[in-house]
C-alpha cells in the first residue's frame, strides 16, 4: 500500500536542513566546552601525579618535614598532615555548630523579613577572599600573643560557616512542610518538630554539605600564613602551637631551590587532591542516600 | 440519619425559618453571651463567633458566625476558594505558622478563646488534632508513627496497647499489625491516611479537624475513611472540610455551606451561606446560594 501525501501538506522545509546545521554546531559547542571542564581537571592531576608521584613512598608519610634535605631525602610530611588533621578539626568543631544552628534559625524560625539580610550576610560572607579573613584574625587574635593551630582553626572556621549554613538551609527548605504541620498538628512544640521530625530527614544533606566544606577549607593556605606559620619539623598534636599543615608546606617548599623539596610539594599536593576527592565522593554517597529515604524508596 | 434529640431539631428549624442567610446565622443568637439552647447531649464545642480571617490586608474569610455541637460530625462545604481550608486550620490554630496571617472576633473552645494572649497553640493542638489533605506520615516506622506524639506528650504508660488501641480505632490494625516495625512510606494512600487518623487519635483528643481528608485517595479508602467518621463519632467531635458533597451527606449530620462573597473593597472573601442540619441543607435549603450549590447549578 503506498501513501500518498496531501496535496498541499508538507512536514518538511527550506529552512529543515539549516536548522540542522545550526543545531548541530550549538551541540557541538556546549559538548566542547562539557570536555574542556573536565580536560582541566585531568590536565591538573595528571600533572599533579607526574610531578609527585615519585616523592610517595612509606617515608613520606611517617617522616617529618625538612627544610634544607638535598640528595635522596629521608624527610616526609607526616608533621604537615597531623597539623592539617588538627587545624580542620577544630575548624570544623567551631563552624558545624554555628552554621548548622545559623540555617536552623534562617529556615525554621527566622520570618521572611529577617531571612533575607541574613541570607545575604552570609553570601557576602562567602565572598570574602581568604586571605582577608587571614589579615583579619591575625589583627584580632595573633597580634601580640602569637600564633597557633587554632587561631587558624578559627580562620578556616569563618570561611567554612557560610558554606555549611547555606548548605543546610537548602536540604532543610526541601523537607516537606506537610511533615512539619503533621507534627505541630499533635502539639509538638516548634523545637520539638525541628530536632525529631526535620533534623533527621535533613541529616544526609547536611553531612553531604559539611563535608564539602571541609574539603574547601583544608587546601586554604592564605589565612595559615598569618595564623600557623612559623612552625617546627617535628610531630605536633597541641593545638595551642602553630603547626606545619600540608597547604603551607606546599607554598613554602615549592619557592625552595631544592628539586626534592619542589617534588615533594607536588606530592603533597597529590595527597590534598586526593583527600578532597574522598571527602566529595562520601559526600555524594551520603546526598544521595538521604536523596533516597526521603522519597520514600528503600 | 438519628439524631441525638428532637429539641435540635426543632431548634434548627427555627433557625433556617423564614429567608435564609439573615436568620440562620444572626449573631445575636449565637454571640459568646446568649444563652446555649443546644440539648445537653450535643453541647456546644466550637463557638465561632464573627470569625474574619486575614492574609496581610485582604480577608480570606469574613465574618463567620456559628456553633459546632459536641460528638457530631459537622461538615464545611463550597466551592474552591471559599476559605473552607483556612477556616478549619483556625481551629487548631494551624494557620499561626503562616506570616501576615491574623484574625478578628472569636472562637471560643468550651468557652475559652483559643486566640487568647495567654492560650499557648500547642495545648490547642493537644485537644483538637487535625488530618490533612495528603497523607503525611513522618518517614519512620508505623508504630513510631504513632509513639512520637504520646512520647512527646510524656503518655508513655502502656505504650503497645495505645498504637494497638489507637490502630484499630483507625481500622488499620488488621492490615499491619504484622508489619508494625516497617515504614509508613510503604503503606498505600488510604492506609496512610488511616494511619494520620490513628496517630491523631492516640494523644486522646477531643475534636479531629480532617481538611479534605479523602481527596487524594481512590474511591474504596475514601469510603473506608467515611466508615471511619461514623465509628468515630462516638467519641469524638469532627469538623470535616470536603469539596465533595456527596460526602457530606453521607458523613456529615451537621452542614456548612461557605461560598464567595460578592466583591468587597476590590476582593471576594468566603462567607458563611447556611449552617443546618445536613438533610436540611440539601433537600430544603432556605439560601439560594445552597440551593444552586447543592442542586449543582454552580461550583
Amino acid at each position: 500500500m503506498s501513501v500518498q501525501a496531501d496535496p498541499g501538506y508538507s512536514l518538511s522545509s527550506e529552512r529543515l536542513r539549516r536548522r540542522k546545521v545550526v543545531n548541530r554546531i550549538m551541540e557541538a559547542l556546549a559538548t566542547l566546552a562539557a570536555l574542556l571542564a573536565v580536560a582541566v581537571l585531568v590536565i591538573v592531576v595528571a600533572s599533579v601525579v607526574k610531578k609527585g608521584i615519585g616523592a610517595i613512598n612509606v617515608d613520606f608519610f611517617t617522616q617529618t618535614t625538612s627544610t634544607f634535605s638535598f640528595g635522596p631525602s629521608q624527610s616526609g610530611i607526616a608533621n604537615a598532615i597531623v597539623g592539617s588533621l588538627v587545624i580542620v578539626f577544630f575548624a570544623i568543631l567551631m563552624a558545624l555548630p554555628v552554621g548548622i544552628l545559623a540555617a536552623i534559625y534562617l529556615n525554621e524560625f527566622a520570618s521572611p523579613r529577617m531571612r533575607a539580610p541574613l541570607q545575604l550576610a552570609l553570601d557576602v560572607l562567602n565572598g570574602i577572599p581568604a586571605i582577608v579573613v587571614g589579615i583579619f584574625v591575625y589583627v584580632l587574635l595573633v597580634l601580640g600573643s602569637g600564633q597557633s593551630a587554632l587561631k587558624a582553626s578559627f580562620a578556616l572556621a569563618i570561611l567554612m560557616l557560610p558554606l555549611v549554613a547555606r548548605s543546610t538551609q537548602e536540604v532543610l527548605a526541601l523537607v516537606p512542610d506537610a511533615l512539619r504541620e503533621g507534627s505541630l498538628a499533635l502539639g509538638a512544640p516548634r523545637w520539638r518538630t525541628t530536632l525529631s521530625i526535620v533534623l533527621p530527614q535533613a541529616v544526609g544533606g547536611i553531612i553531604t554539605g559539611a563535608t564539602l566544606a571541609t574539603a574547601r577549607v583544608a587546601g586554604e593556605t592564605a589565612p595559615l600564613l598569618f595564623t600557623s606559620s612559623l612552625v617546627g619539623n617535628e610531630v605536633n598534636w597541641n593545638p595551642s602551637h602553630p603547626l606545619m599543615s600540608m597547604p603551607y608546606f606546599i607554598f613554602a617548599a615549592s619557592e625552595q631551590a631544592d628539586p626534592g623539596l619542589q617534588e615533594q610539594a607536588w606530592a603533597t599536593a597529590l595527597v590534598l587532591i586526593a583527600f578532597v576527592l574522598v571527602a566529595s565522593t562520601i559526600a555524594r554517597y551520603f546526598g544521595l542516600r538521604s536523596r533516597r529515604r526521603r522519597s520514600g524508596k528503600r | 440519619m438519628d439524631y441525638p434529640s428532637t429539641e435540635m431539631t426543632e431548634d434548627t428549624e427555627e433557625q433556617s425559618g423564614g429567608d435564609g442567610l439573615a436568620k440562620a446565622i444572626d449573631p445575636t443568637r449565637l454571640g459568646p453571651g446568649a444563652p446555649s439552647s443546644t440539648p445537653a447531649s450535643a453541647p456546644t464545642v466550637f463557638r465561632i463567633d464573627a470569625l474574619t480571617a486575614y492574609y496581610g490586608k485582604s480577608p480570606a474569610v469574613r465574618d463567620v458566625t456559628f456553633d459546632v455541637p459536641g460528638n457530631q460530625v459537622t461538615a464545611i462545604i463550597g466551592p474552591s476558594g471559599c476559605g473552607k481550608s483556612t477556616f478549619i486550620r483556625c481551629l487548631n490554630r494551624m494557620n499561626d505558622v503562616v506570616p501576615s496571617f491574623h484574625t478578628d472576633g472569636a472562637i471560643y473552645f468550651h468557652g475559652i478563646d483559643i486566640q487568647g494572649k495567654d492560650v499557648d497553640p500547642v495545648n490547642v493542638r493537644r485537644q483538637i488534632g487535625m488530618v490533612f489533605q495528603r497523607p503525611n506520615p513522618f518517614p519512620k516506622s508505623i508504630h513510631d508513627n504513632i509513639t512520637y506524639g504520646l512520647k512527646m506528650l510524656g503518655m508513655k504508660d502502656d505504650l503497645e496497647g495505645r498504637v494497638e488501641r489507637a490502630l484499630k480505632r483507625a481500622a488499620l490494625w488488621e492490615e499491619v499489625k504484622d508489619r508494625l516495625k516497617d515504614s509508613a512510606l510503604a503503606l498505600s494512600g488510604g492506609q496512610q491516611q488511616r494511619l494520620c487518623i490513628a496517630r491523631a487519635i492516640a494523644i486522646e483528643p477531643e475534636v479531629i479537624l480532617l481538611d479534605e481528608p479523602a481527596s487524594a485517595l481512590d474511591p474504596i479508602s475514601t469510603a473506608s475513611i467515611e466508615d471511619l467518621m461514623h465509628e468515630l463519632k462516638s467519641d469524638y467531635t469532627i469538623v470535616i472540610v470536603t469539596h465533595n458533597m456527596q460526602q457530606a451527606a453521607r458523613v456529615a449530620d451537621m452542614t456548612a455551606f461557605f461560598s464567595l462573597s460578592e466583591v468587597v473593597d476590590g476582593s471576594r472573601s468566603g462567607v458563611l451561606v447556611e449552617y443546618d442540619r445536613t438533610d436540611k441543607i440539601f433537600t430544603t435549603p432556605g439560601d439560594k446560594r445552597t440551593e444552586d450549590y447543592v442542586t449543582g447549578r454552580f461550583g
